[in-house]
């Protein structure tokens, strides 16, 4: 299979091309040599090139200059430029319309946005949010705080979801073999179609769909298939792996859902689970750990002990981090098993030496910790985890089963490519999803869909699969159409749209009403005439109106299920692969495939790798120096003859022997943005392995320039990162300043200011922080922050206003200590940029903002050069889409557009600072504590973002500063930094000690 | 050797330097006029409009409140322009038939807006919120001028940066008691300063300059 990936030859290679030397880097982290915090393998081995590349104000910039320039005629240009700036300069007004309404809508108030209440479904799951809307046109969506599965926070893709919504290479019309139809041809035609299955019970009918929970289009399923006993309906789920529910249905009985509650765990095994980052529950579970990991008055903190392969968002944050195989999972589930008096079979291989100890401590914290399964493991694994959680007496405490949400009695993909290779399907109708992309190569999904005789398909975009559909219907995009869904624990939230389908979009219970013979119901009627039958009584409107308004329909939650029944494990299927394991996991911004199209996922960093606008082959550094492979180099992935080539990043901590691929890449038929980059991994995927499978690797000899954000700057031997042991902590509780000398305040060729009104400023708590990278996307969203492509993010151009710098430690390289550190602007009282700027662009507020005045900003970036953290950036070009018209509605109104040759930072938020300012000042009273919430707050879920009002007796960012293990960044500068750090605390088991490393 | 200048160049020579100077000074004094005058500022210029509406029969001659039309003055950053709604409410019974309302009608039966030209136009990176100078005391007339005798609308201040920092620096010379805000015809009495001072401490009002205070 031919590849085509973005080409950069017109970029300089930074770092050399030859390997890194991994053995000698080894060995001289080993000796204790090397910096005690390193972001790349270049850094720790302090390379001479890396050294020189990030010397550069802006590495990269060299290869731009044109060869053969001489100095006169440099100057003229120079000075013609000059003065035709000045001459554009001069320029009127242009005429301006203002357009207001014919009728007004009541509540309509321009200026003054208004919060829907919705939900966003993720592989069927509902996360509650808050939709802003500028007239009518959505703009930013937030967690619903009265939530369960979001509790005001999201994930990333809640966030990226409203470019999706505005992308301009959306599916618009309806299409039949490739030619332009519409609505009414479509429902006629296929209405005549339906009769004759109709006429048939519905033999021949073949209905696929992505996981849901939707109670209404269950509803219509079910009556659908009562109508039709021959008709099936098939879910495929890419990414989501089925044996999580069957595992919940052979422990309770039935269709149930397993729920963990954290805020009481004392301990925490994880078999390779991302569970703060992955699964319908991840912003719940994210909150109730960073609750029990408090440790500032006095707390013991949970001790999370990650078992996994290859390095996750939650495995980072972990106190012990085991990097195991993860086809070896399986066994060590049931060794921790027996090791907790299970009775399991016969794992048949050792235990690992650090497993008693883990097993001692969950049995020392019986009723108060919790074993989670990983998501991509077996049901054996699973059923382990339930074993092991009853055993020590966790379920009902922190583990909890409950009444399954999702549709019972599904069909597989594997079934329905055997029933269209067997001719029994006539029609074939996709809602949603793109199965041609996303079905595993094994089943040869193309050579099936062809045997149907009308395929329809429904999706947002005209994808791979529409490519292979006799028809093509435009899908309404969740902010465009009502529907319901529901959360893991049955929450139930009604669907509101925020904005009119901008194009023919249809949901799928439209389609659905086709077949149910009721062609002309729009989706706002078929939703509310189901929940009219279910919530029958007079006053039905009025629970209507109060569950659109808050975001959930109250009284309706899924039942817990006092489960009775031992589980027997099964004998492990498999052993550990003894070769190389190949293992699949969606990507980390793209998911599936379906984000592919979506620029502000592509360009934000993958948590760990830091990788942009591709996917890579996740390898350890042993088996990299095995191959002699170095960053870059193509990799030949074969997994039962099925071949994939893409290209090797090495990921310290990755366990040896195995490699990771993401799926989401390889796309042909995405759009602009997805088309072409990266490779598919999907191709080699084994319908019957797959989430990890025996494979083999080799290098093809191509190398490949990636767009990683971490490799164009370096702290420069500095310590930005703060982290001790729990004993350590309780002895010195002011460890991350505790060997600093005293800061000489009073030297400073600055003035003092008393900042006497608000003192704004922000702590960020790496104790907490996960590295999940939401703050990143949705500052993004926020502040209008333009995509710059990978080659501009290869020469570090990169635009976001805050980064997640993720950092090793320790001195192991094969499994070091990972640390994540989100760096917004600084904010410095005495801020270095601002004394540079020629023009006064940035200056200093009365409140202690430092301010970027786009309008004033002539380019000069000598603000950007005298920055000791590196967090302005620049716009080397008109990176801001000013073209596309569909774009304009995903902008923020409140912040300006930046346009080519201006510096831009973090503001933190002003424009919500000012908002709220001005609303309290109207009403006469002072601002309250938490009442501005930057972006970054507001998003994560952790909350380890606090902002506020440093003057402000008793406001928690005043309280957060004033913590012993407070400290700043690069604090020793005397910049006065006003955003501030919370070190973090490392909870290891004592009887691991040797296996835990000090920083 | 002969004479290289005739004595008439010392006259060349004179007028030349007078005439660079001059020219100059003249470059600039029309470049300045054309910056700060009405060509650039619009400042006394009506634009055309759809409509010839006149502030001055609607707010002199009806005693019409700014507020009937401008709803969202008090609460939001826009003051907000009416619908074609609000024109009706009025004109489908008086000047029913008039040739000049006949686009109120048009956009009533039509559904398409009235697309007026602005005249108060801030730059794009200016955010100047209409509510919280409402709430401080800043009378409708301090920036738009007597409306009242305007029969089409135009511009009375350049709206540049320095005419805004003039009083943003120094409210106390334009505030008024907040029950004169809407007062089109207030005038400043001789004691402003005094009283200026007054309500300056009485309505918390800030001397904001900030550049985030507009620019974000």
């Amino acid at each position: 299979m031919k590849h085509s990936l973005i080409p950069l030859e017109s970029l300089v290679e930074p770092v050399k091309k030859q390997a890194t030397d991994l053995q000698a880097l080894r060995e001289k982290l080993a000796a204790g040599r090397g910096p005690a915090f390193w972001r790349t393998l270049d850094e720790a081995a302090e390379s001479e090139e890396l050294r020189e590349y990030v010397e550069q104000e802006f590495p990269g910039l060299s290869g731009q200059i044109p060869q053969g320039v001489d100095r006169r005629s440099l100057l003229k240009v120079m000075a013609a430029s000059l003065a035709m700036a000045g001459a554009a300069a001069c320029t009127k007004q242009p005429k301006e319309l203002i357009v207001p309404y014919v009728r007004q809508p009541e509540n309509i108030i321009p200026g003054l946005p208004l919060f829907y209440a919705t939900a966003m479904p993720t592989a069927g799951y509902a996360r509650g949010v808050l939709v802003e809307s500028h007239l009518n046109r959505p703009t930013k969506v937030e967690g619903n705080p009265d939530h369960p599965a979001s509790l005001g926070s999201t994930t990333i893709f809640e966030q990226g979801s409203v470019l999706n919504l505005y992308d301009p290479d959306r599916a618009e019309i309806v299409m039949r073999e490739g030619s332009i139809s519409n609505w009414p041809t479509f429902t006629g035609e296929f209405s005549t179609a339906a009769q004759g299955i109709v006429s048939r019970k519905g033999e021949g009918l073949a209905i696929l769909s992505g996981a849901t929970t939707s109670p209404t289009l269950i509803n219509q399923m079910s009556t659908l298939l009562a109508q039709n006993p021959g008709a099936k309906w098939y879910i495929h789920e890419p990414s989501v792996n089925p044996a999580i529910r069957s595992a919940a249905k052979k422990i309770a009985g039935k269709n149930a859902f397993v729920a963990y509650d954290f805020s009481q765990a004392d301990v925490i095994v994880s078999l390779e689970s991302d569970f703060l980052n992955n699964g319908p529950a991840a912003l719940a579970y994210a909150r109730q750990y960073a609750k029990r990991r408090a440790i500032d008055n006095g707390e013991t903190p949970v001790r999370l002990y990650a078992i996994e392969s290859c390095p996750t968002v939650s495995g980072s944050i972990a106190d012990h981090r085991f990097p195991v195989k993860s086809s070896a999972i399986p066994a060590i589930a049931y060794q921790l098993a027996k090791a907790c008096s299970v009775a399991a079979p016969d794992a048949g291989t050792p235990a690992p030496d650090w497993l008693n100890a883990v097993a001692q401590d969950l049995q020392n914290s019986k009723g108060k910790c919790v074993v989670v399964p990983g998501e991509f493991q077996p049901e054996s694994v699973h059923l382990a985890a339930w074993a092991l959680n009853s055993a020590l007496g966790n379920v009902g405490k922190t583990v909890r089963l409950l009444d399954g949400v999702e549709p019972d009695n599904t069909h597989t993909l594997e079934e329905l490519t055997t029933d269209l290779n067997n001719g029994r399907i006539e029609m074939l109708l996709i809602l949603g999803g793109n199965p041609v992309y996303t079905a595993p190569a094994s089943l040869n999904f193309t050579t099936a869909i062809r045997k149907a005789r009308l395929v329809i398909h429904l999706s947002q975009f005209s994808d791979e699969t529409s490519l292979w559909s006799h028809w093509h219907v435009p899908e309404a995009h969740y902010l465009e159409t009502w529907s319901d869904s529901r959360a893991f624990d049955g929450t139930t939230t009604i669907q509101q749209p925020l904005i009119a389908p901008l194009y023919e979009n249809k949901s799928a219970h439209e389609v659905l009403s086709i077949l149910l013979g009721k062609p002309d119901q729009s989706s706002h009627d078929i939703v509310k005439g189901y929940w009219q039958d279910q919530l029958k009584g007079a006053n039905f409107e009025a629970v209507w109106k109060t569950s659109l308004h808050d975001g959930w329909i109250a009284g309706i939650a899924a039942n817990s299920i006092n489960a009775g029944g031992a589980v027997t494990l099964p004998p492990l299927q498999q052993p550990a692969i003894s070769d190389l394991e190949v293992v699949f996991r969606p990507d980390p911004t793209i998911g599936d495939g379906a984000w592919s199209n979506n620029g502000w996922l592509q360009e934000l960093p993958k948590p760990q790798s830091k990788m942009t606008w591709d996917n890579t082959v996740s390898i350890s550094p042993k088996d990299a120096q095995r191959l002699n492979v170095t960053i870059g180099d193509m990799l030949k992935v074969t997994v039962n003859g099925r071949t994939t080539v893409g290209p090797a990043w090495i990921l310290p901590g990755h366990v040896e022997g195995s490699v990771t691929v993401y799926f989401g890449y390889g796309r042909t038929a995405s759009g602009r943005v997805g088309n072409n980059i990266g490779y598919n991994a999907y191709a080699i995927q084994d319908a019957s392995t797959p989430w990890y499978a025996a494979g083999s690797i080799s290098k093809t000899g191509e190398h490949y320039r990636l767009a990683n954000v971490q490799e164009t700057q370096t702290m420069a031997g500095r310590n930005p990162v703060r982290a001790t042991e729990l004993a350590e902590y309780r002895k010195t509780p002011n460890f991350p300043t505790a060997e600093e000398p005293p800061l000489d305040k009073a030297t400073s060729l600055y003035p003092e200011w008393p900042y006497e009104g608000h003192k704004w400023g922000m702590t960020i708590d790496l104790n907490v922080c996960t590295g999940c990278s939401a703050c990143i996307i949705a500052c993004q969203a926020e502040n209008n922050i333009a995509v710059v492509g990978k080659d501009q993010v290869a020469r570090g151009r990169h635009m976001h206003w805050i980064r997640v710098d993720r950092y090793y430690a320790g001195n192991d390289i094969d499994d070091p200590e990972i640390y994540n550190q989100p760096v917004p602007c600084m904010h410095c009282e005495q801020a270095p940029c601002e004394v540079v700027c020629p023009v006064a662009a940035t200056v200093h507020s009365n409140e202690g903002l430092n301010e970027m005045v786009y309008n004033r900003c002539v380019g000069t970036r000598y603000c950007s050069n005298n920055c000791p953290y590196k967090v302005r950036r620049f716009n080397f070009y008109l990176y801001s889409d000013w073209n596309t018209q569909s774009l304009y509605g995903a902008r923020n109104p409140d912040v300006t557009v930046r346009t080519r040759g201006v510096m831009e930072k973090c503001s933190y938020c002003v424009q919500r600072i000012q908002e709220v300012k001005i609303q309290a000042d109207k009403e006469n009273r002072p601002i309250r504590d938490g009442e501005i919430q930057t972006a970054c707050q507001q998003v994560c879920p952790t909350q380890a973002i606090t902002f506020g009002d440093l003057n402000l007796k008793g406001s928690k960012v005043a309280q957060q500063q004033a913590l012993p293990r407070n400290y700043g960044l690069l604090d020793d500068l005397n910049t006065r930094p006003r955003t501030k750090y919370l070190g973090f605390v490392r909870n290891s088991n004592e009887a691991l000690s040797g296996n835990t490393r000090k920083s | 050797m002969p004479q290289l200048f005739r004595p008439s160049s010392n006259t060349i020579a004179k007028v030349s330097i007078a005439g660079v100077v001059l020219l100059l000074g003249s470059t600039l004094a029309v470049a300045y006029i054309m910056d700060r005058g009405p060509w650039t500022t619009s400042v006394r210029i009506a634009p055309e409009q759809p409509i010839p509406f006149s502030h001055k029969h609607h707010v002199k001659d009806d005693g019409i409140d700014c507020r009937y039309c401008h709803t969202s003055v008090e609460n939001s950053g826009y003051a907000g322009l009416p619908p074609t709604e609000t024109c009706m409410t009025c004109h489908s019974q008086i000047w029913s038939n008039a040739s000049v309302t006949q686009p109120i009608r048009d956009s009533w039966a039509s559904g398409k807006s009235i697309e007026w030209t602005r005249v108060h136009d801030l730059p794009d990176f200016v955010y100047f919120n209409h509510s919280i100078h409402i709430n401080k005391g800043i009378g409708c007339s301090a920036c738009h001028g007597q409306v009242d005798e305007m029969p089409l609308m135009y511009r009375v201040n350049t709206l540049n940066m320095n005419w805004c920092v003039n009083c943003h620096r120094n409210p106390a010379q334009f505030i008024r008691p907040r029950s004169e805000v809407f007062n089109v015809d207030y005038a400043y009495p001789p004691n402003q300063a005094e009283l200026g001072a007054k309500l300056v401490k009485e309505y918390h009002v800030q001397s904001l300059t900030d550049c985030v205070t507009c620019h974000r």
